[in-house]
């Protein structure tokens, strides 16, 4: 991701809800360093007590998958139904599956 | 002034308090839909109704102090330039950037400090609406300090800036330090505290922080002071005519 004129570079926020769960992709903002991009997500991201942690990320130092492999790389999961553990029960009192 | 009793000078003290953050949440609200980059402009909204806030409680508590004026909005909206007890530095205008964050910072720390001595005060709503805000004020002068770090020690420009808005402003600082008979009459109740001791505290955080931003405290400048007899700079009158002009066309107008 290229620095856009003097707004600073892209920044990739992740959001945790609550202990224990996952942090989860929030969103994105321009912050010129990882301080200011932290002090950045936490008023544009948790103004309404969405969250108790914040992770952000560079978003040039995230490697992501291409559309044009989606072929080779999703598709031969779809035909393997076993894959899904849906003939168990979930025991009671397990949480945020 | 008619002779003051507890009652009387807490008002007066509880509106001075209030009117410092109605005044810098007012301007910082200027900066609404015009911040540099969009981060930035929600973040200062962010500090700007923190502000506000601060300041509703604060009148809140005030009208129940006094006979004249009844609601927070009548403390906000209905007093003039000479009523007002807000610190000179606060009404001074946005300016760019520079000037924002330095005002704010020079504010933050002074909140901070006062904050950690008013939550010991004998007044319990002073206490417990103090205590409420130091977290907020906490994380107002962080943002204006990680600022006040870039901006002095960024580009040769942002320096400049920085020089400039600190020629502008340093001179509208002495006077939140400023106290009168309000402050004695308090003091001895152990509501109020000796506000002029913060000074030296205030100087030593504020050149270790300017040295990081490699900047430095003006020597011998003028100090304007005047604002707690209703003495204010030129800009406070256009501030509250654009603040209360709703208030002032049409009284007592509530959203229906």
């Amino acid at each position: 991701m290229e620095n856009q004129s003097n707004q600073g570079i892209l920044w990739e926020v992740f959001i945790q809800a609550n202990a224990g769960i996952p942090h989860k992709h929030a969103g994105s903002l321009h912050a010129p360093d990882a301080k200011i991009a932290l002090m950045n997500a936490r008023d544009v991201y948790t103004r309404r007590s969405e969250g108790m942690s914040i992770w952000v990320v560079p978003s040039n130092a995230i490697t992501a998958s291409s559309p044009e492999e989606a072929g080779s790389f999703f598709e031969p999961s779809n035909d393997k139904p076993y894959r899904h553990p849906t003939f168990y029960k979930v025991p009671e009192g397990v949480k945020y599956l | 002034m008619a002779i003051l009793n507890t009652q009387s000078a807490t008002f007066e003290y509880v509106v001075r308090l209030a009117d410092n953050c109605l005044v810098l949440g007012h301007r910082l609200s200027e900066w609404c839909g015009k911040g540099p980059i969009l981060e930035e402009d929600i973040a200062l909204i962010n500090i700007s109704l923190d502000l506000v806030g601060r300041a509703r409680s604060l009148y809140a508590y005030a009208a129940t102090l006094n006979d004249k004026y009844t609601t927070e909005d009548h403390l906000a909206y209905r007093r003039d330039v000479k009523e007002f007890r807000n610190s000179l530095l606060l009404e001074q205008p946005n300016g760019d950037y520079a000037q924002t964050i330095l005002r704010s910072y020079l504010f933050d720390v002074f909140s901070m400090l006062q904050l950690q001595q008013l939550i010991k005060s004998k007044d319990q709503t002073i206490a417990g609406i103090s205590e409420k805000s130091i977290k907020e004020v906490t994380y107002h002068l962080e943002h204006s300090k990680q600022w006040l770090y870039r901006l002095g020690d960024g580009t040769d420009e942002s320096h400049q800036r920085m020089e400039l808005a600190l020629k502008n402003l340093w001179r509208f600082s002495g006077n939140l330090f400023e106290k009168n008979e309000v402050d004695d009459v308090l003091m001895k109740e152990g509501i109020a505290f000796d506000i002029a001791q913060l000074k030296s505290e205030w100087l030593a955080i504020v050149e270790k922080d300017f040295a990081l931003a490699t900047l430095k405290v003006p020597e011998n400048m003028f100090s304007q002071t005047g604002n707690l007899q209703g003495v204010h700079t030129e800009h406070l009158g256009y501030l509250l005519a654009e603040m209360q002009f709703l208030q002032r066309a049409y009284p007592d107008a509530v959203w229906d």
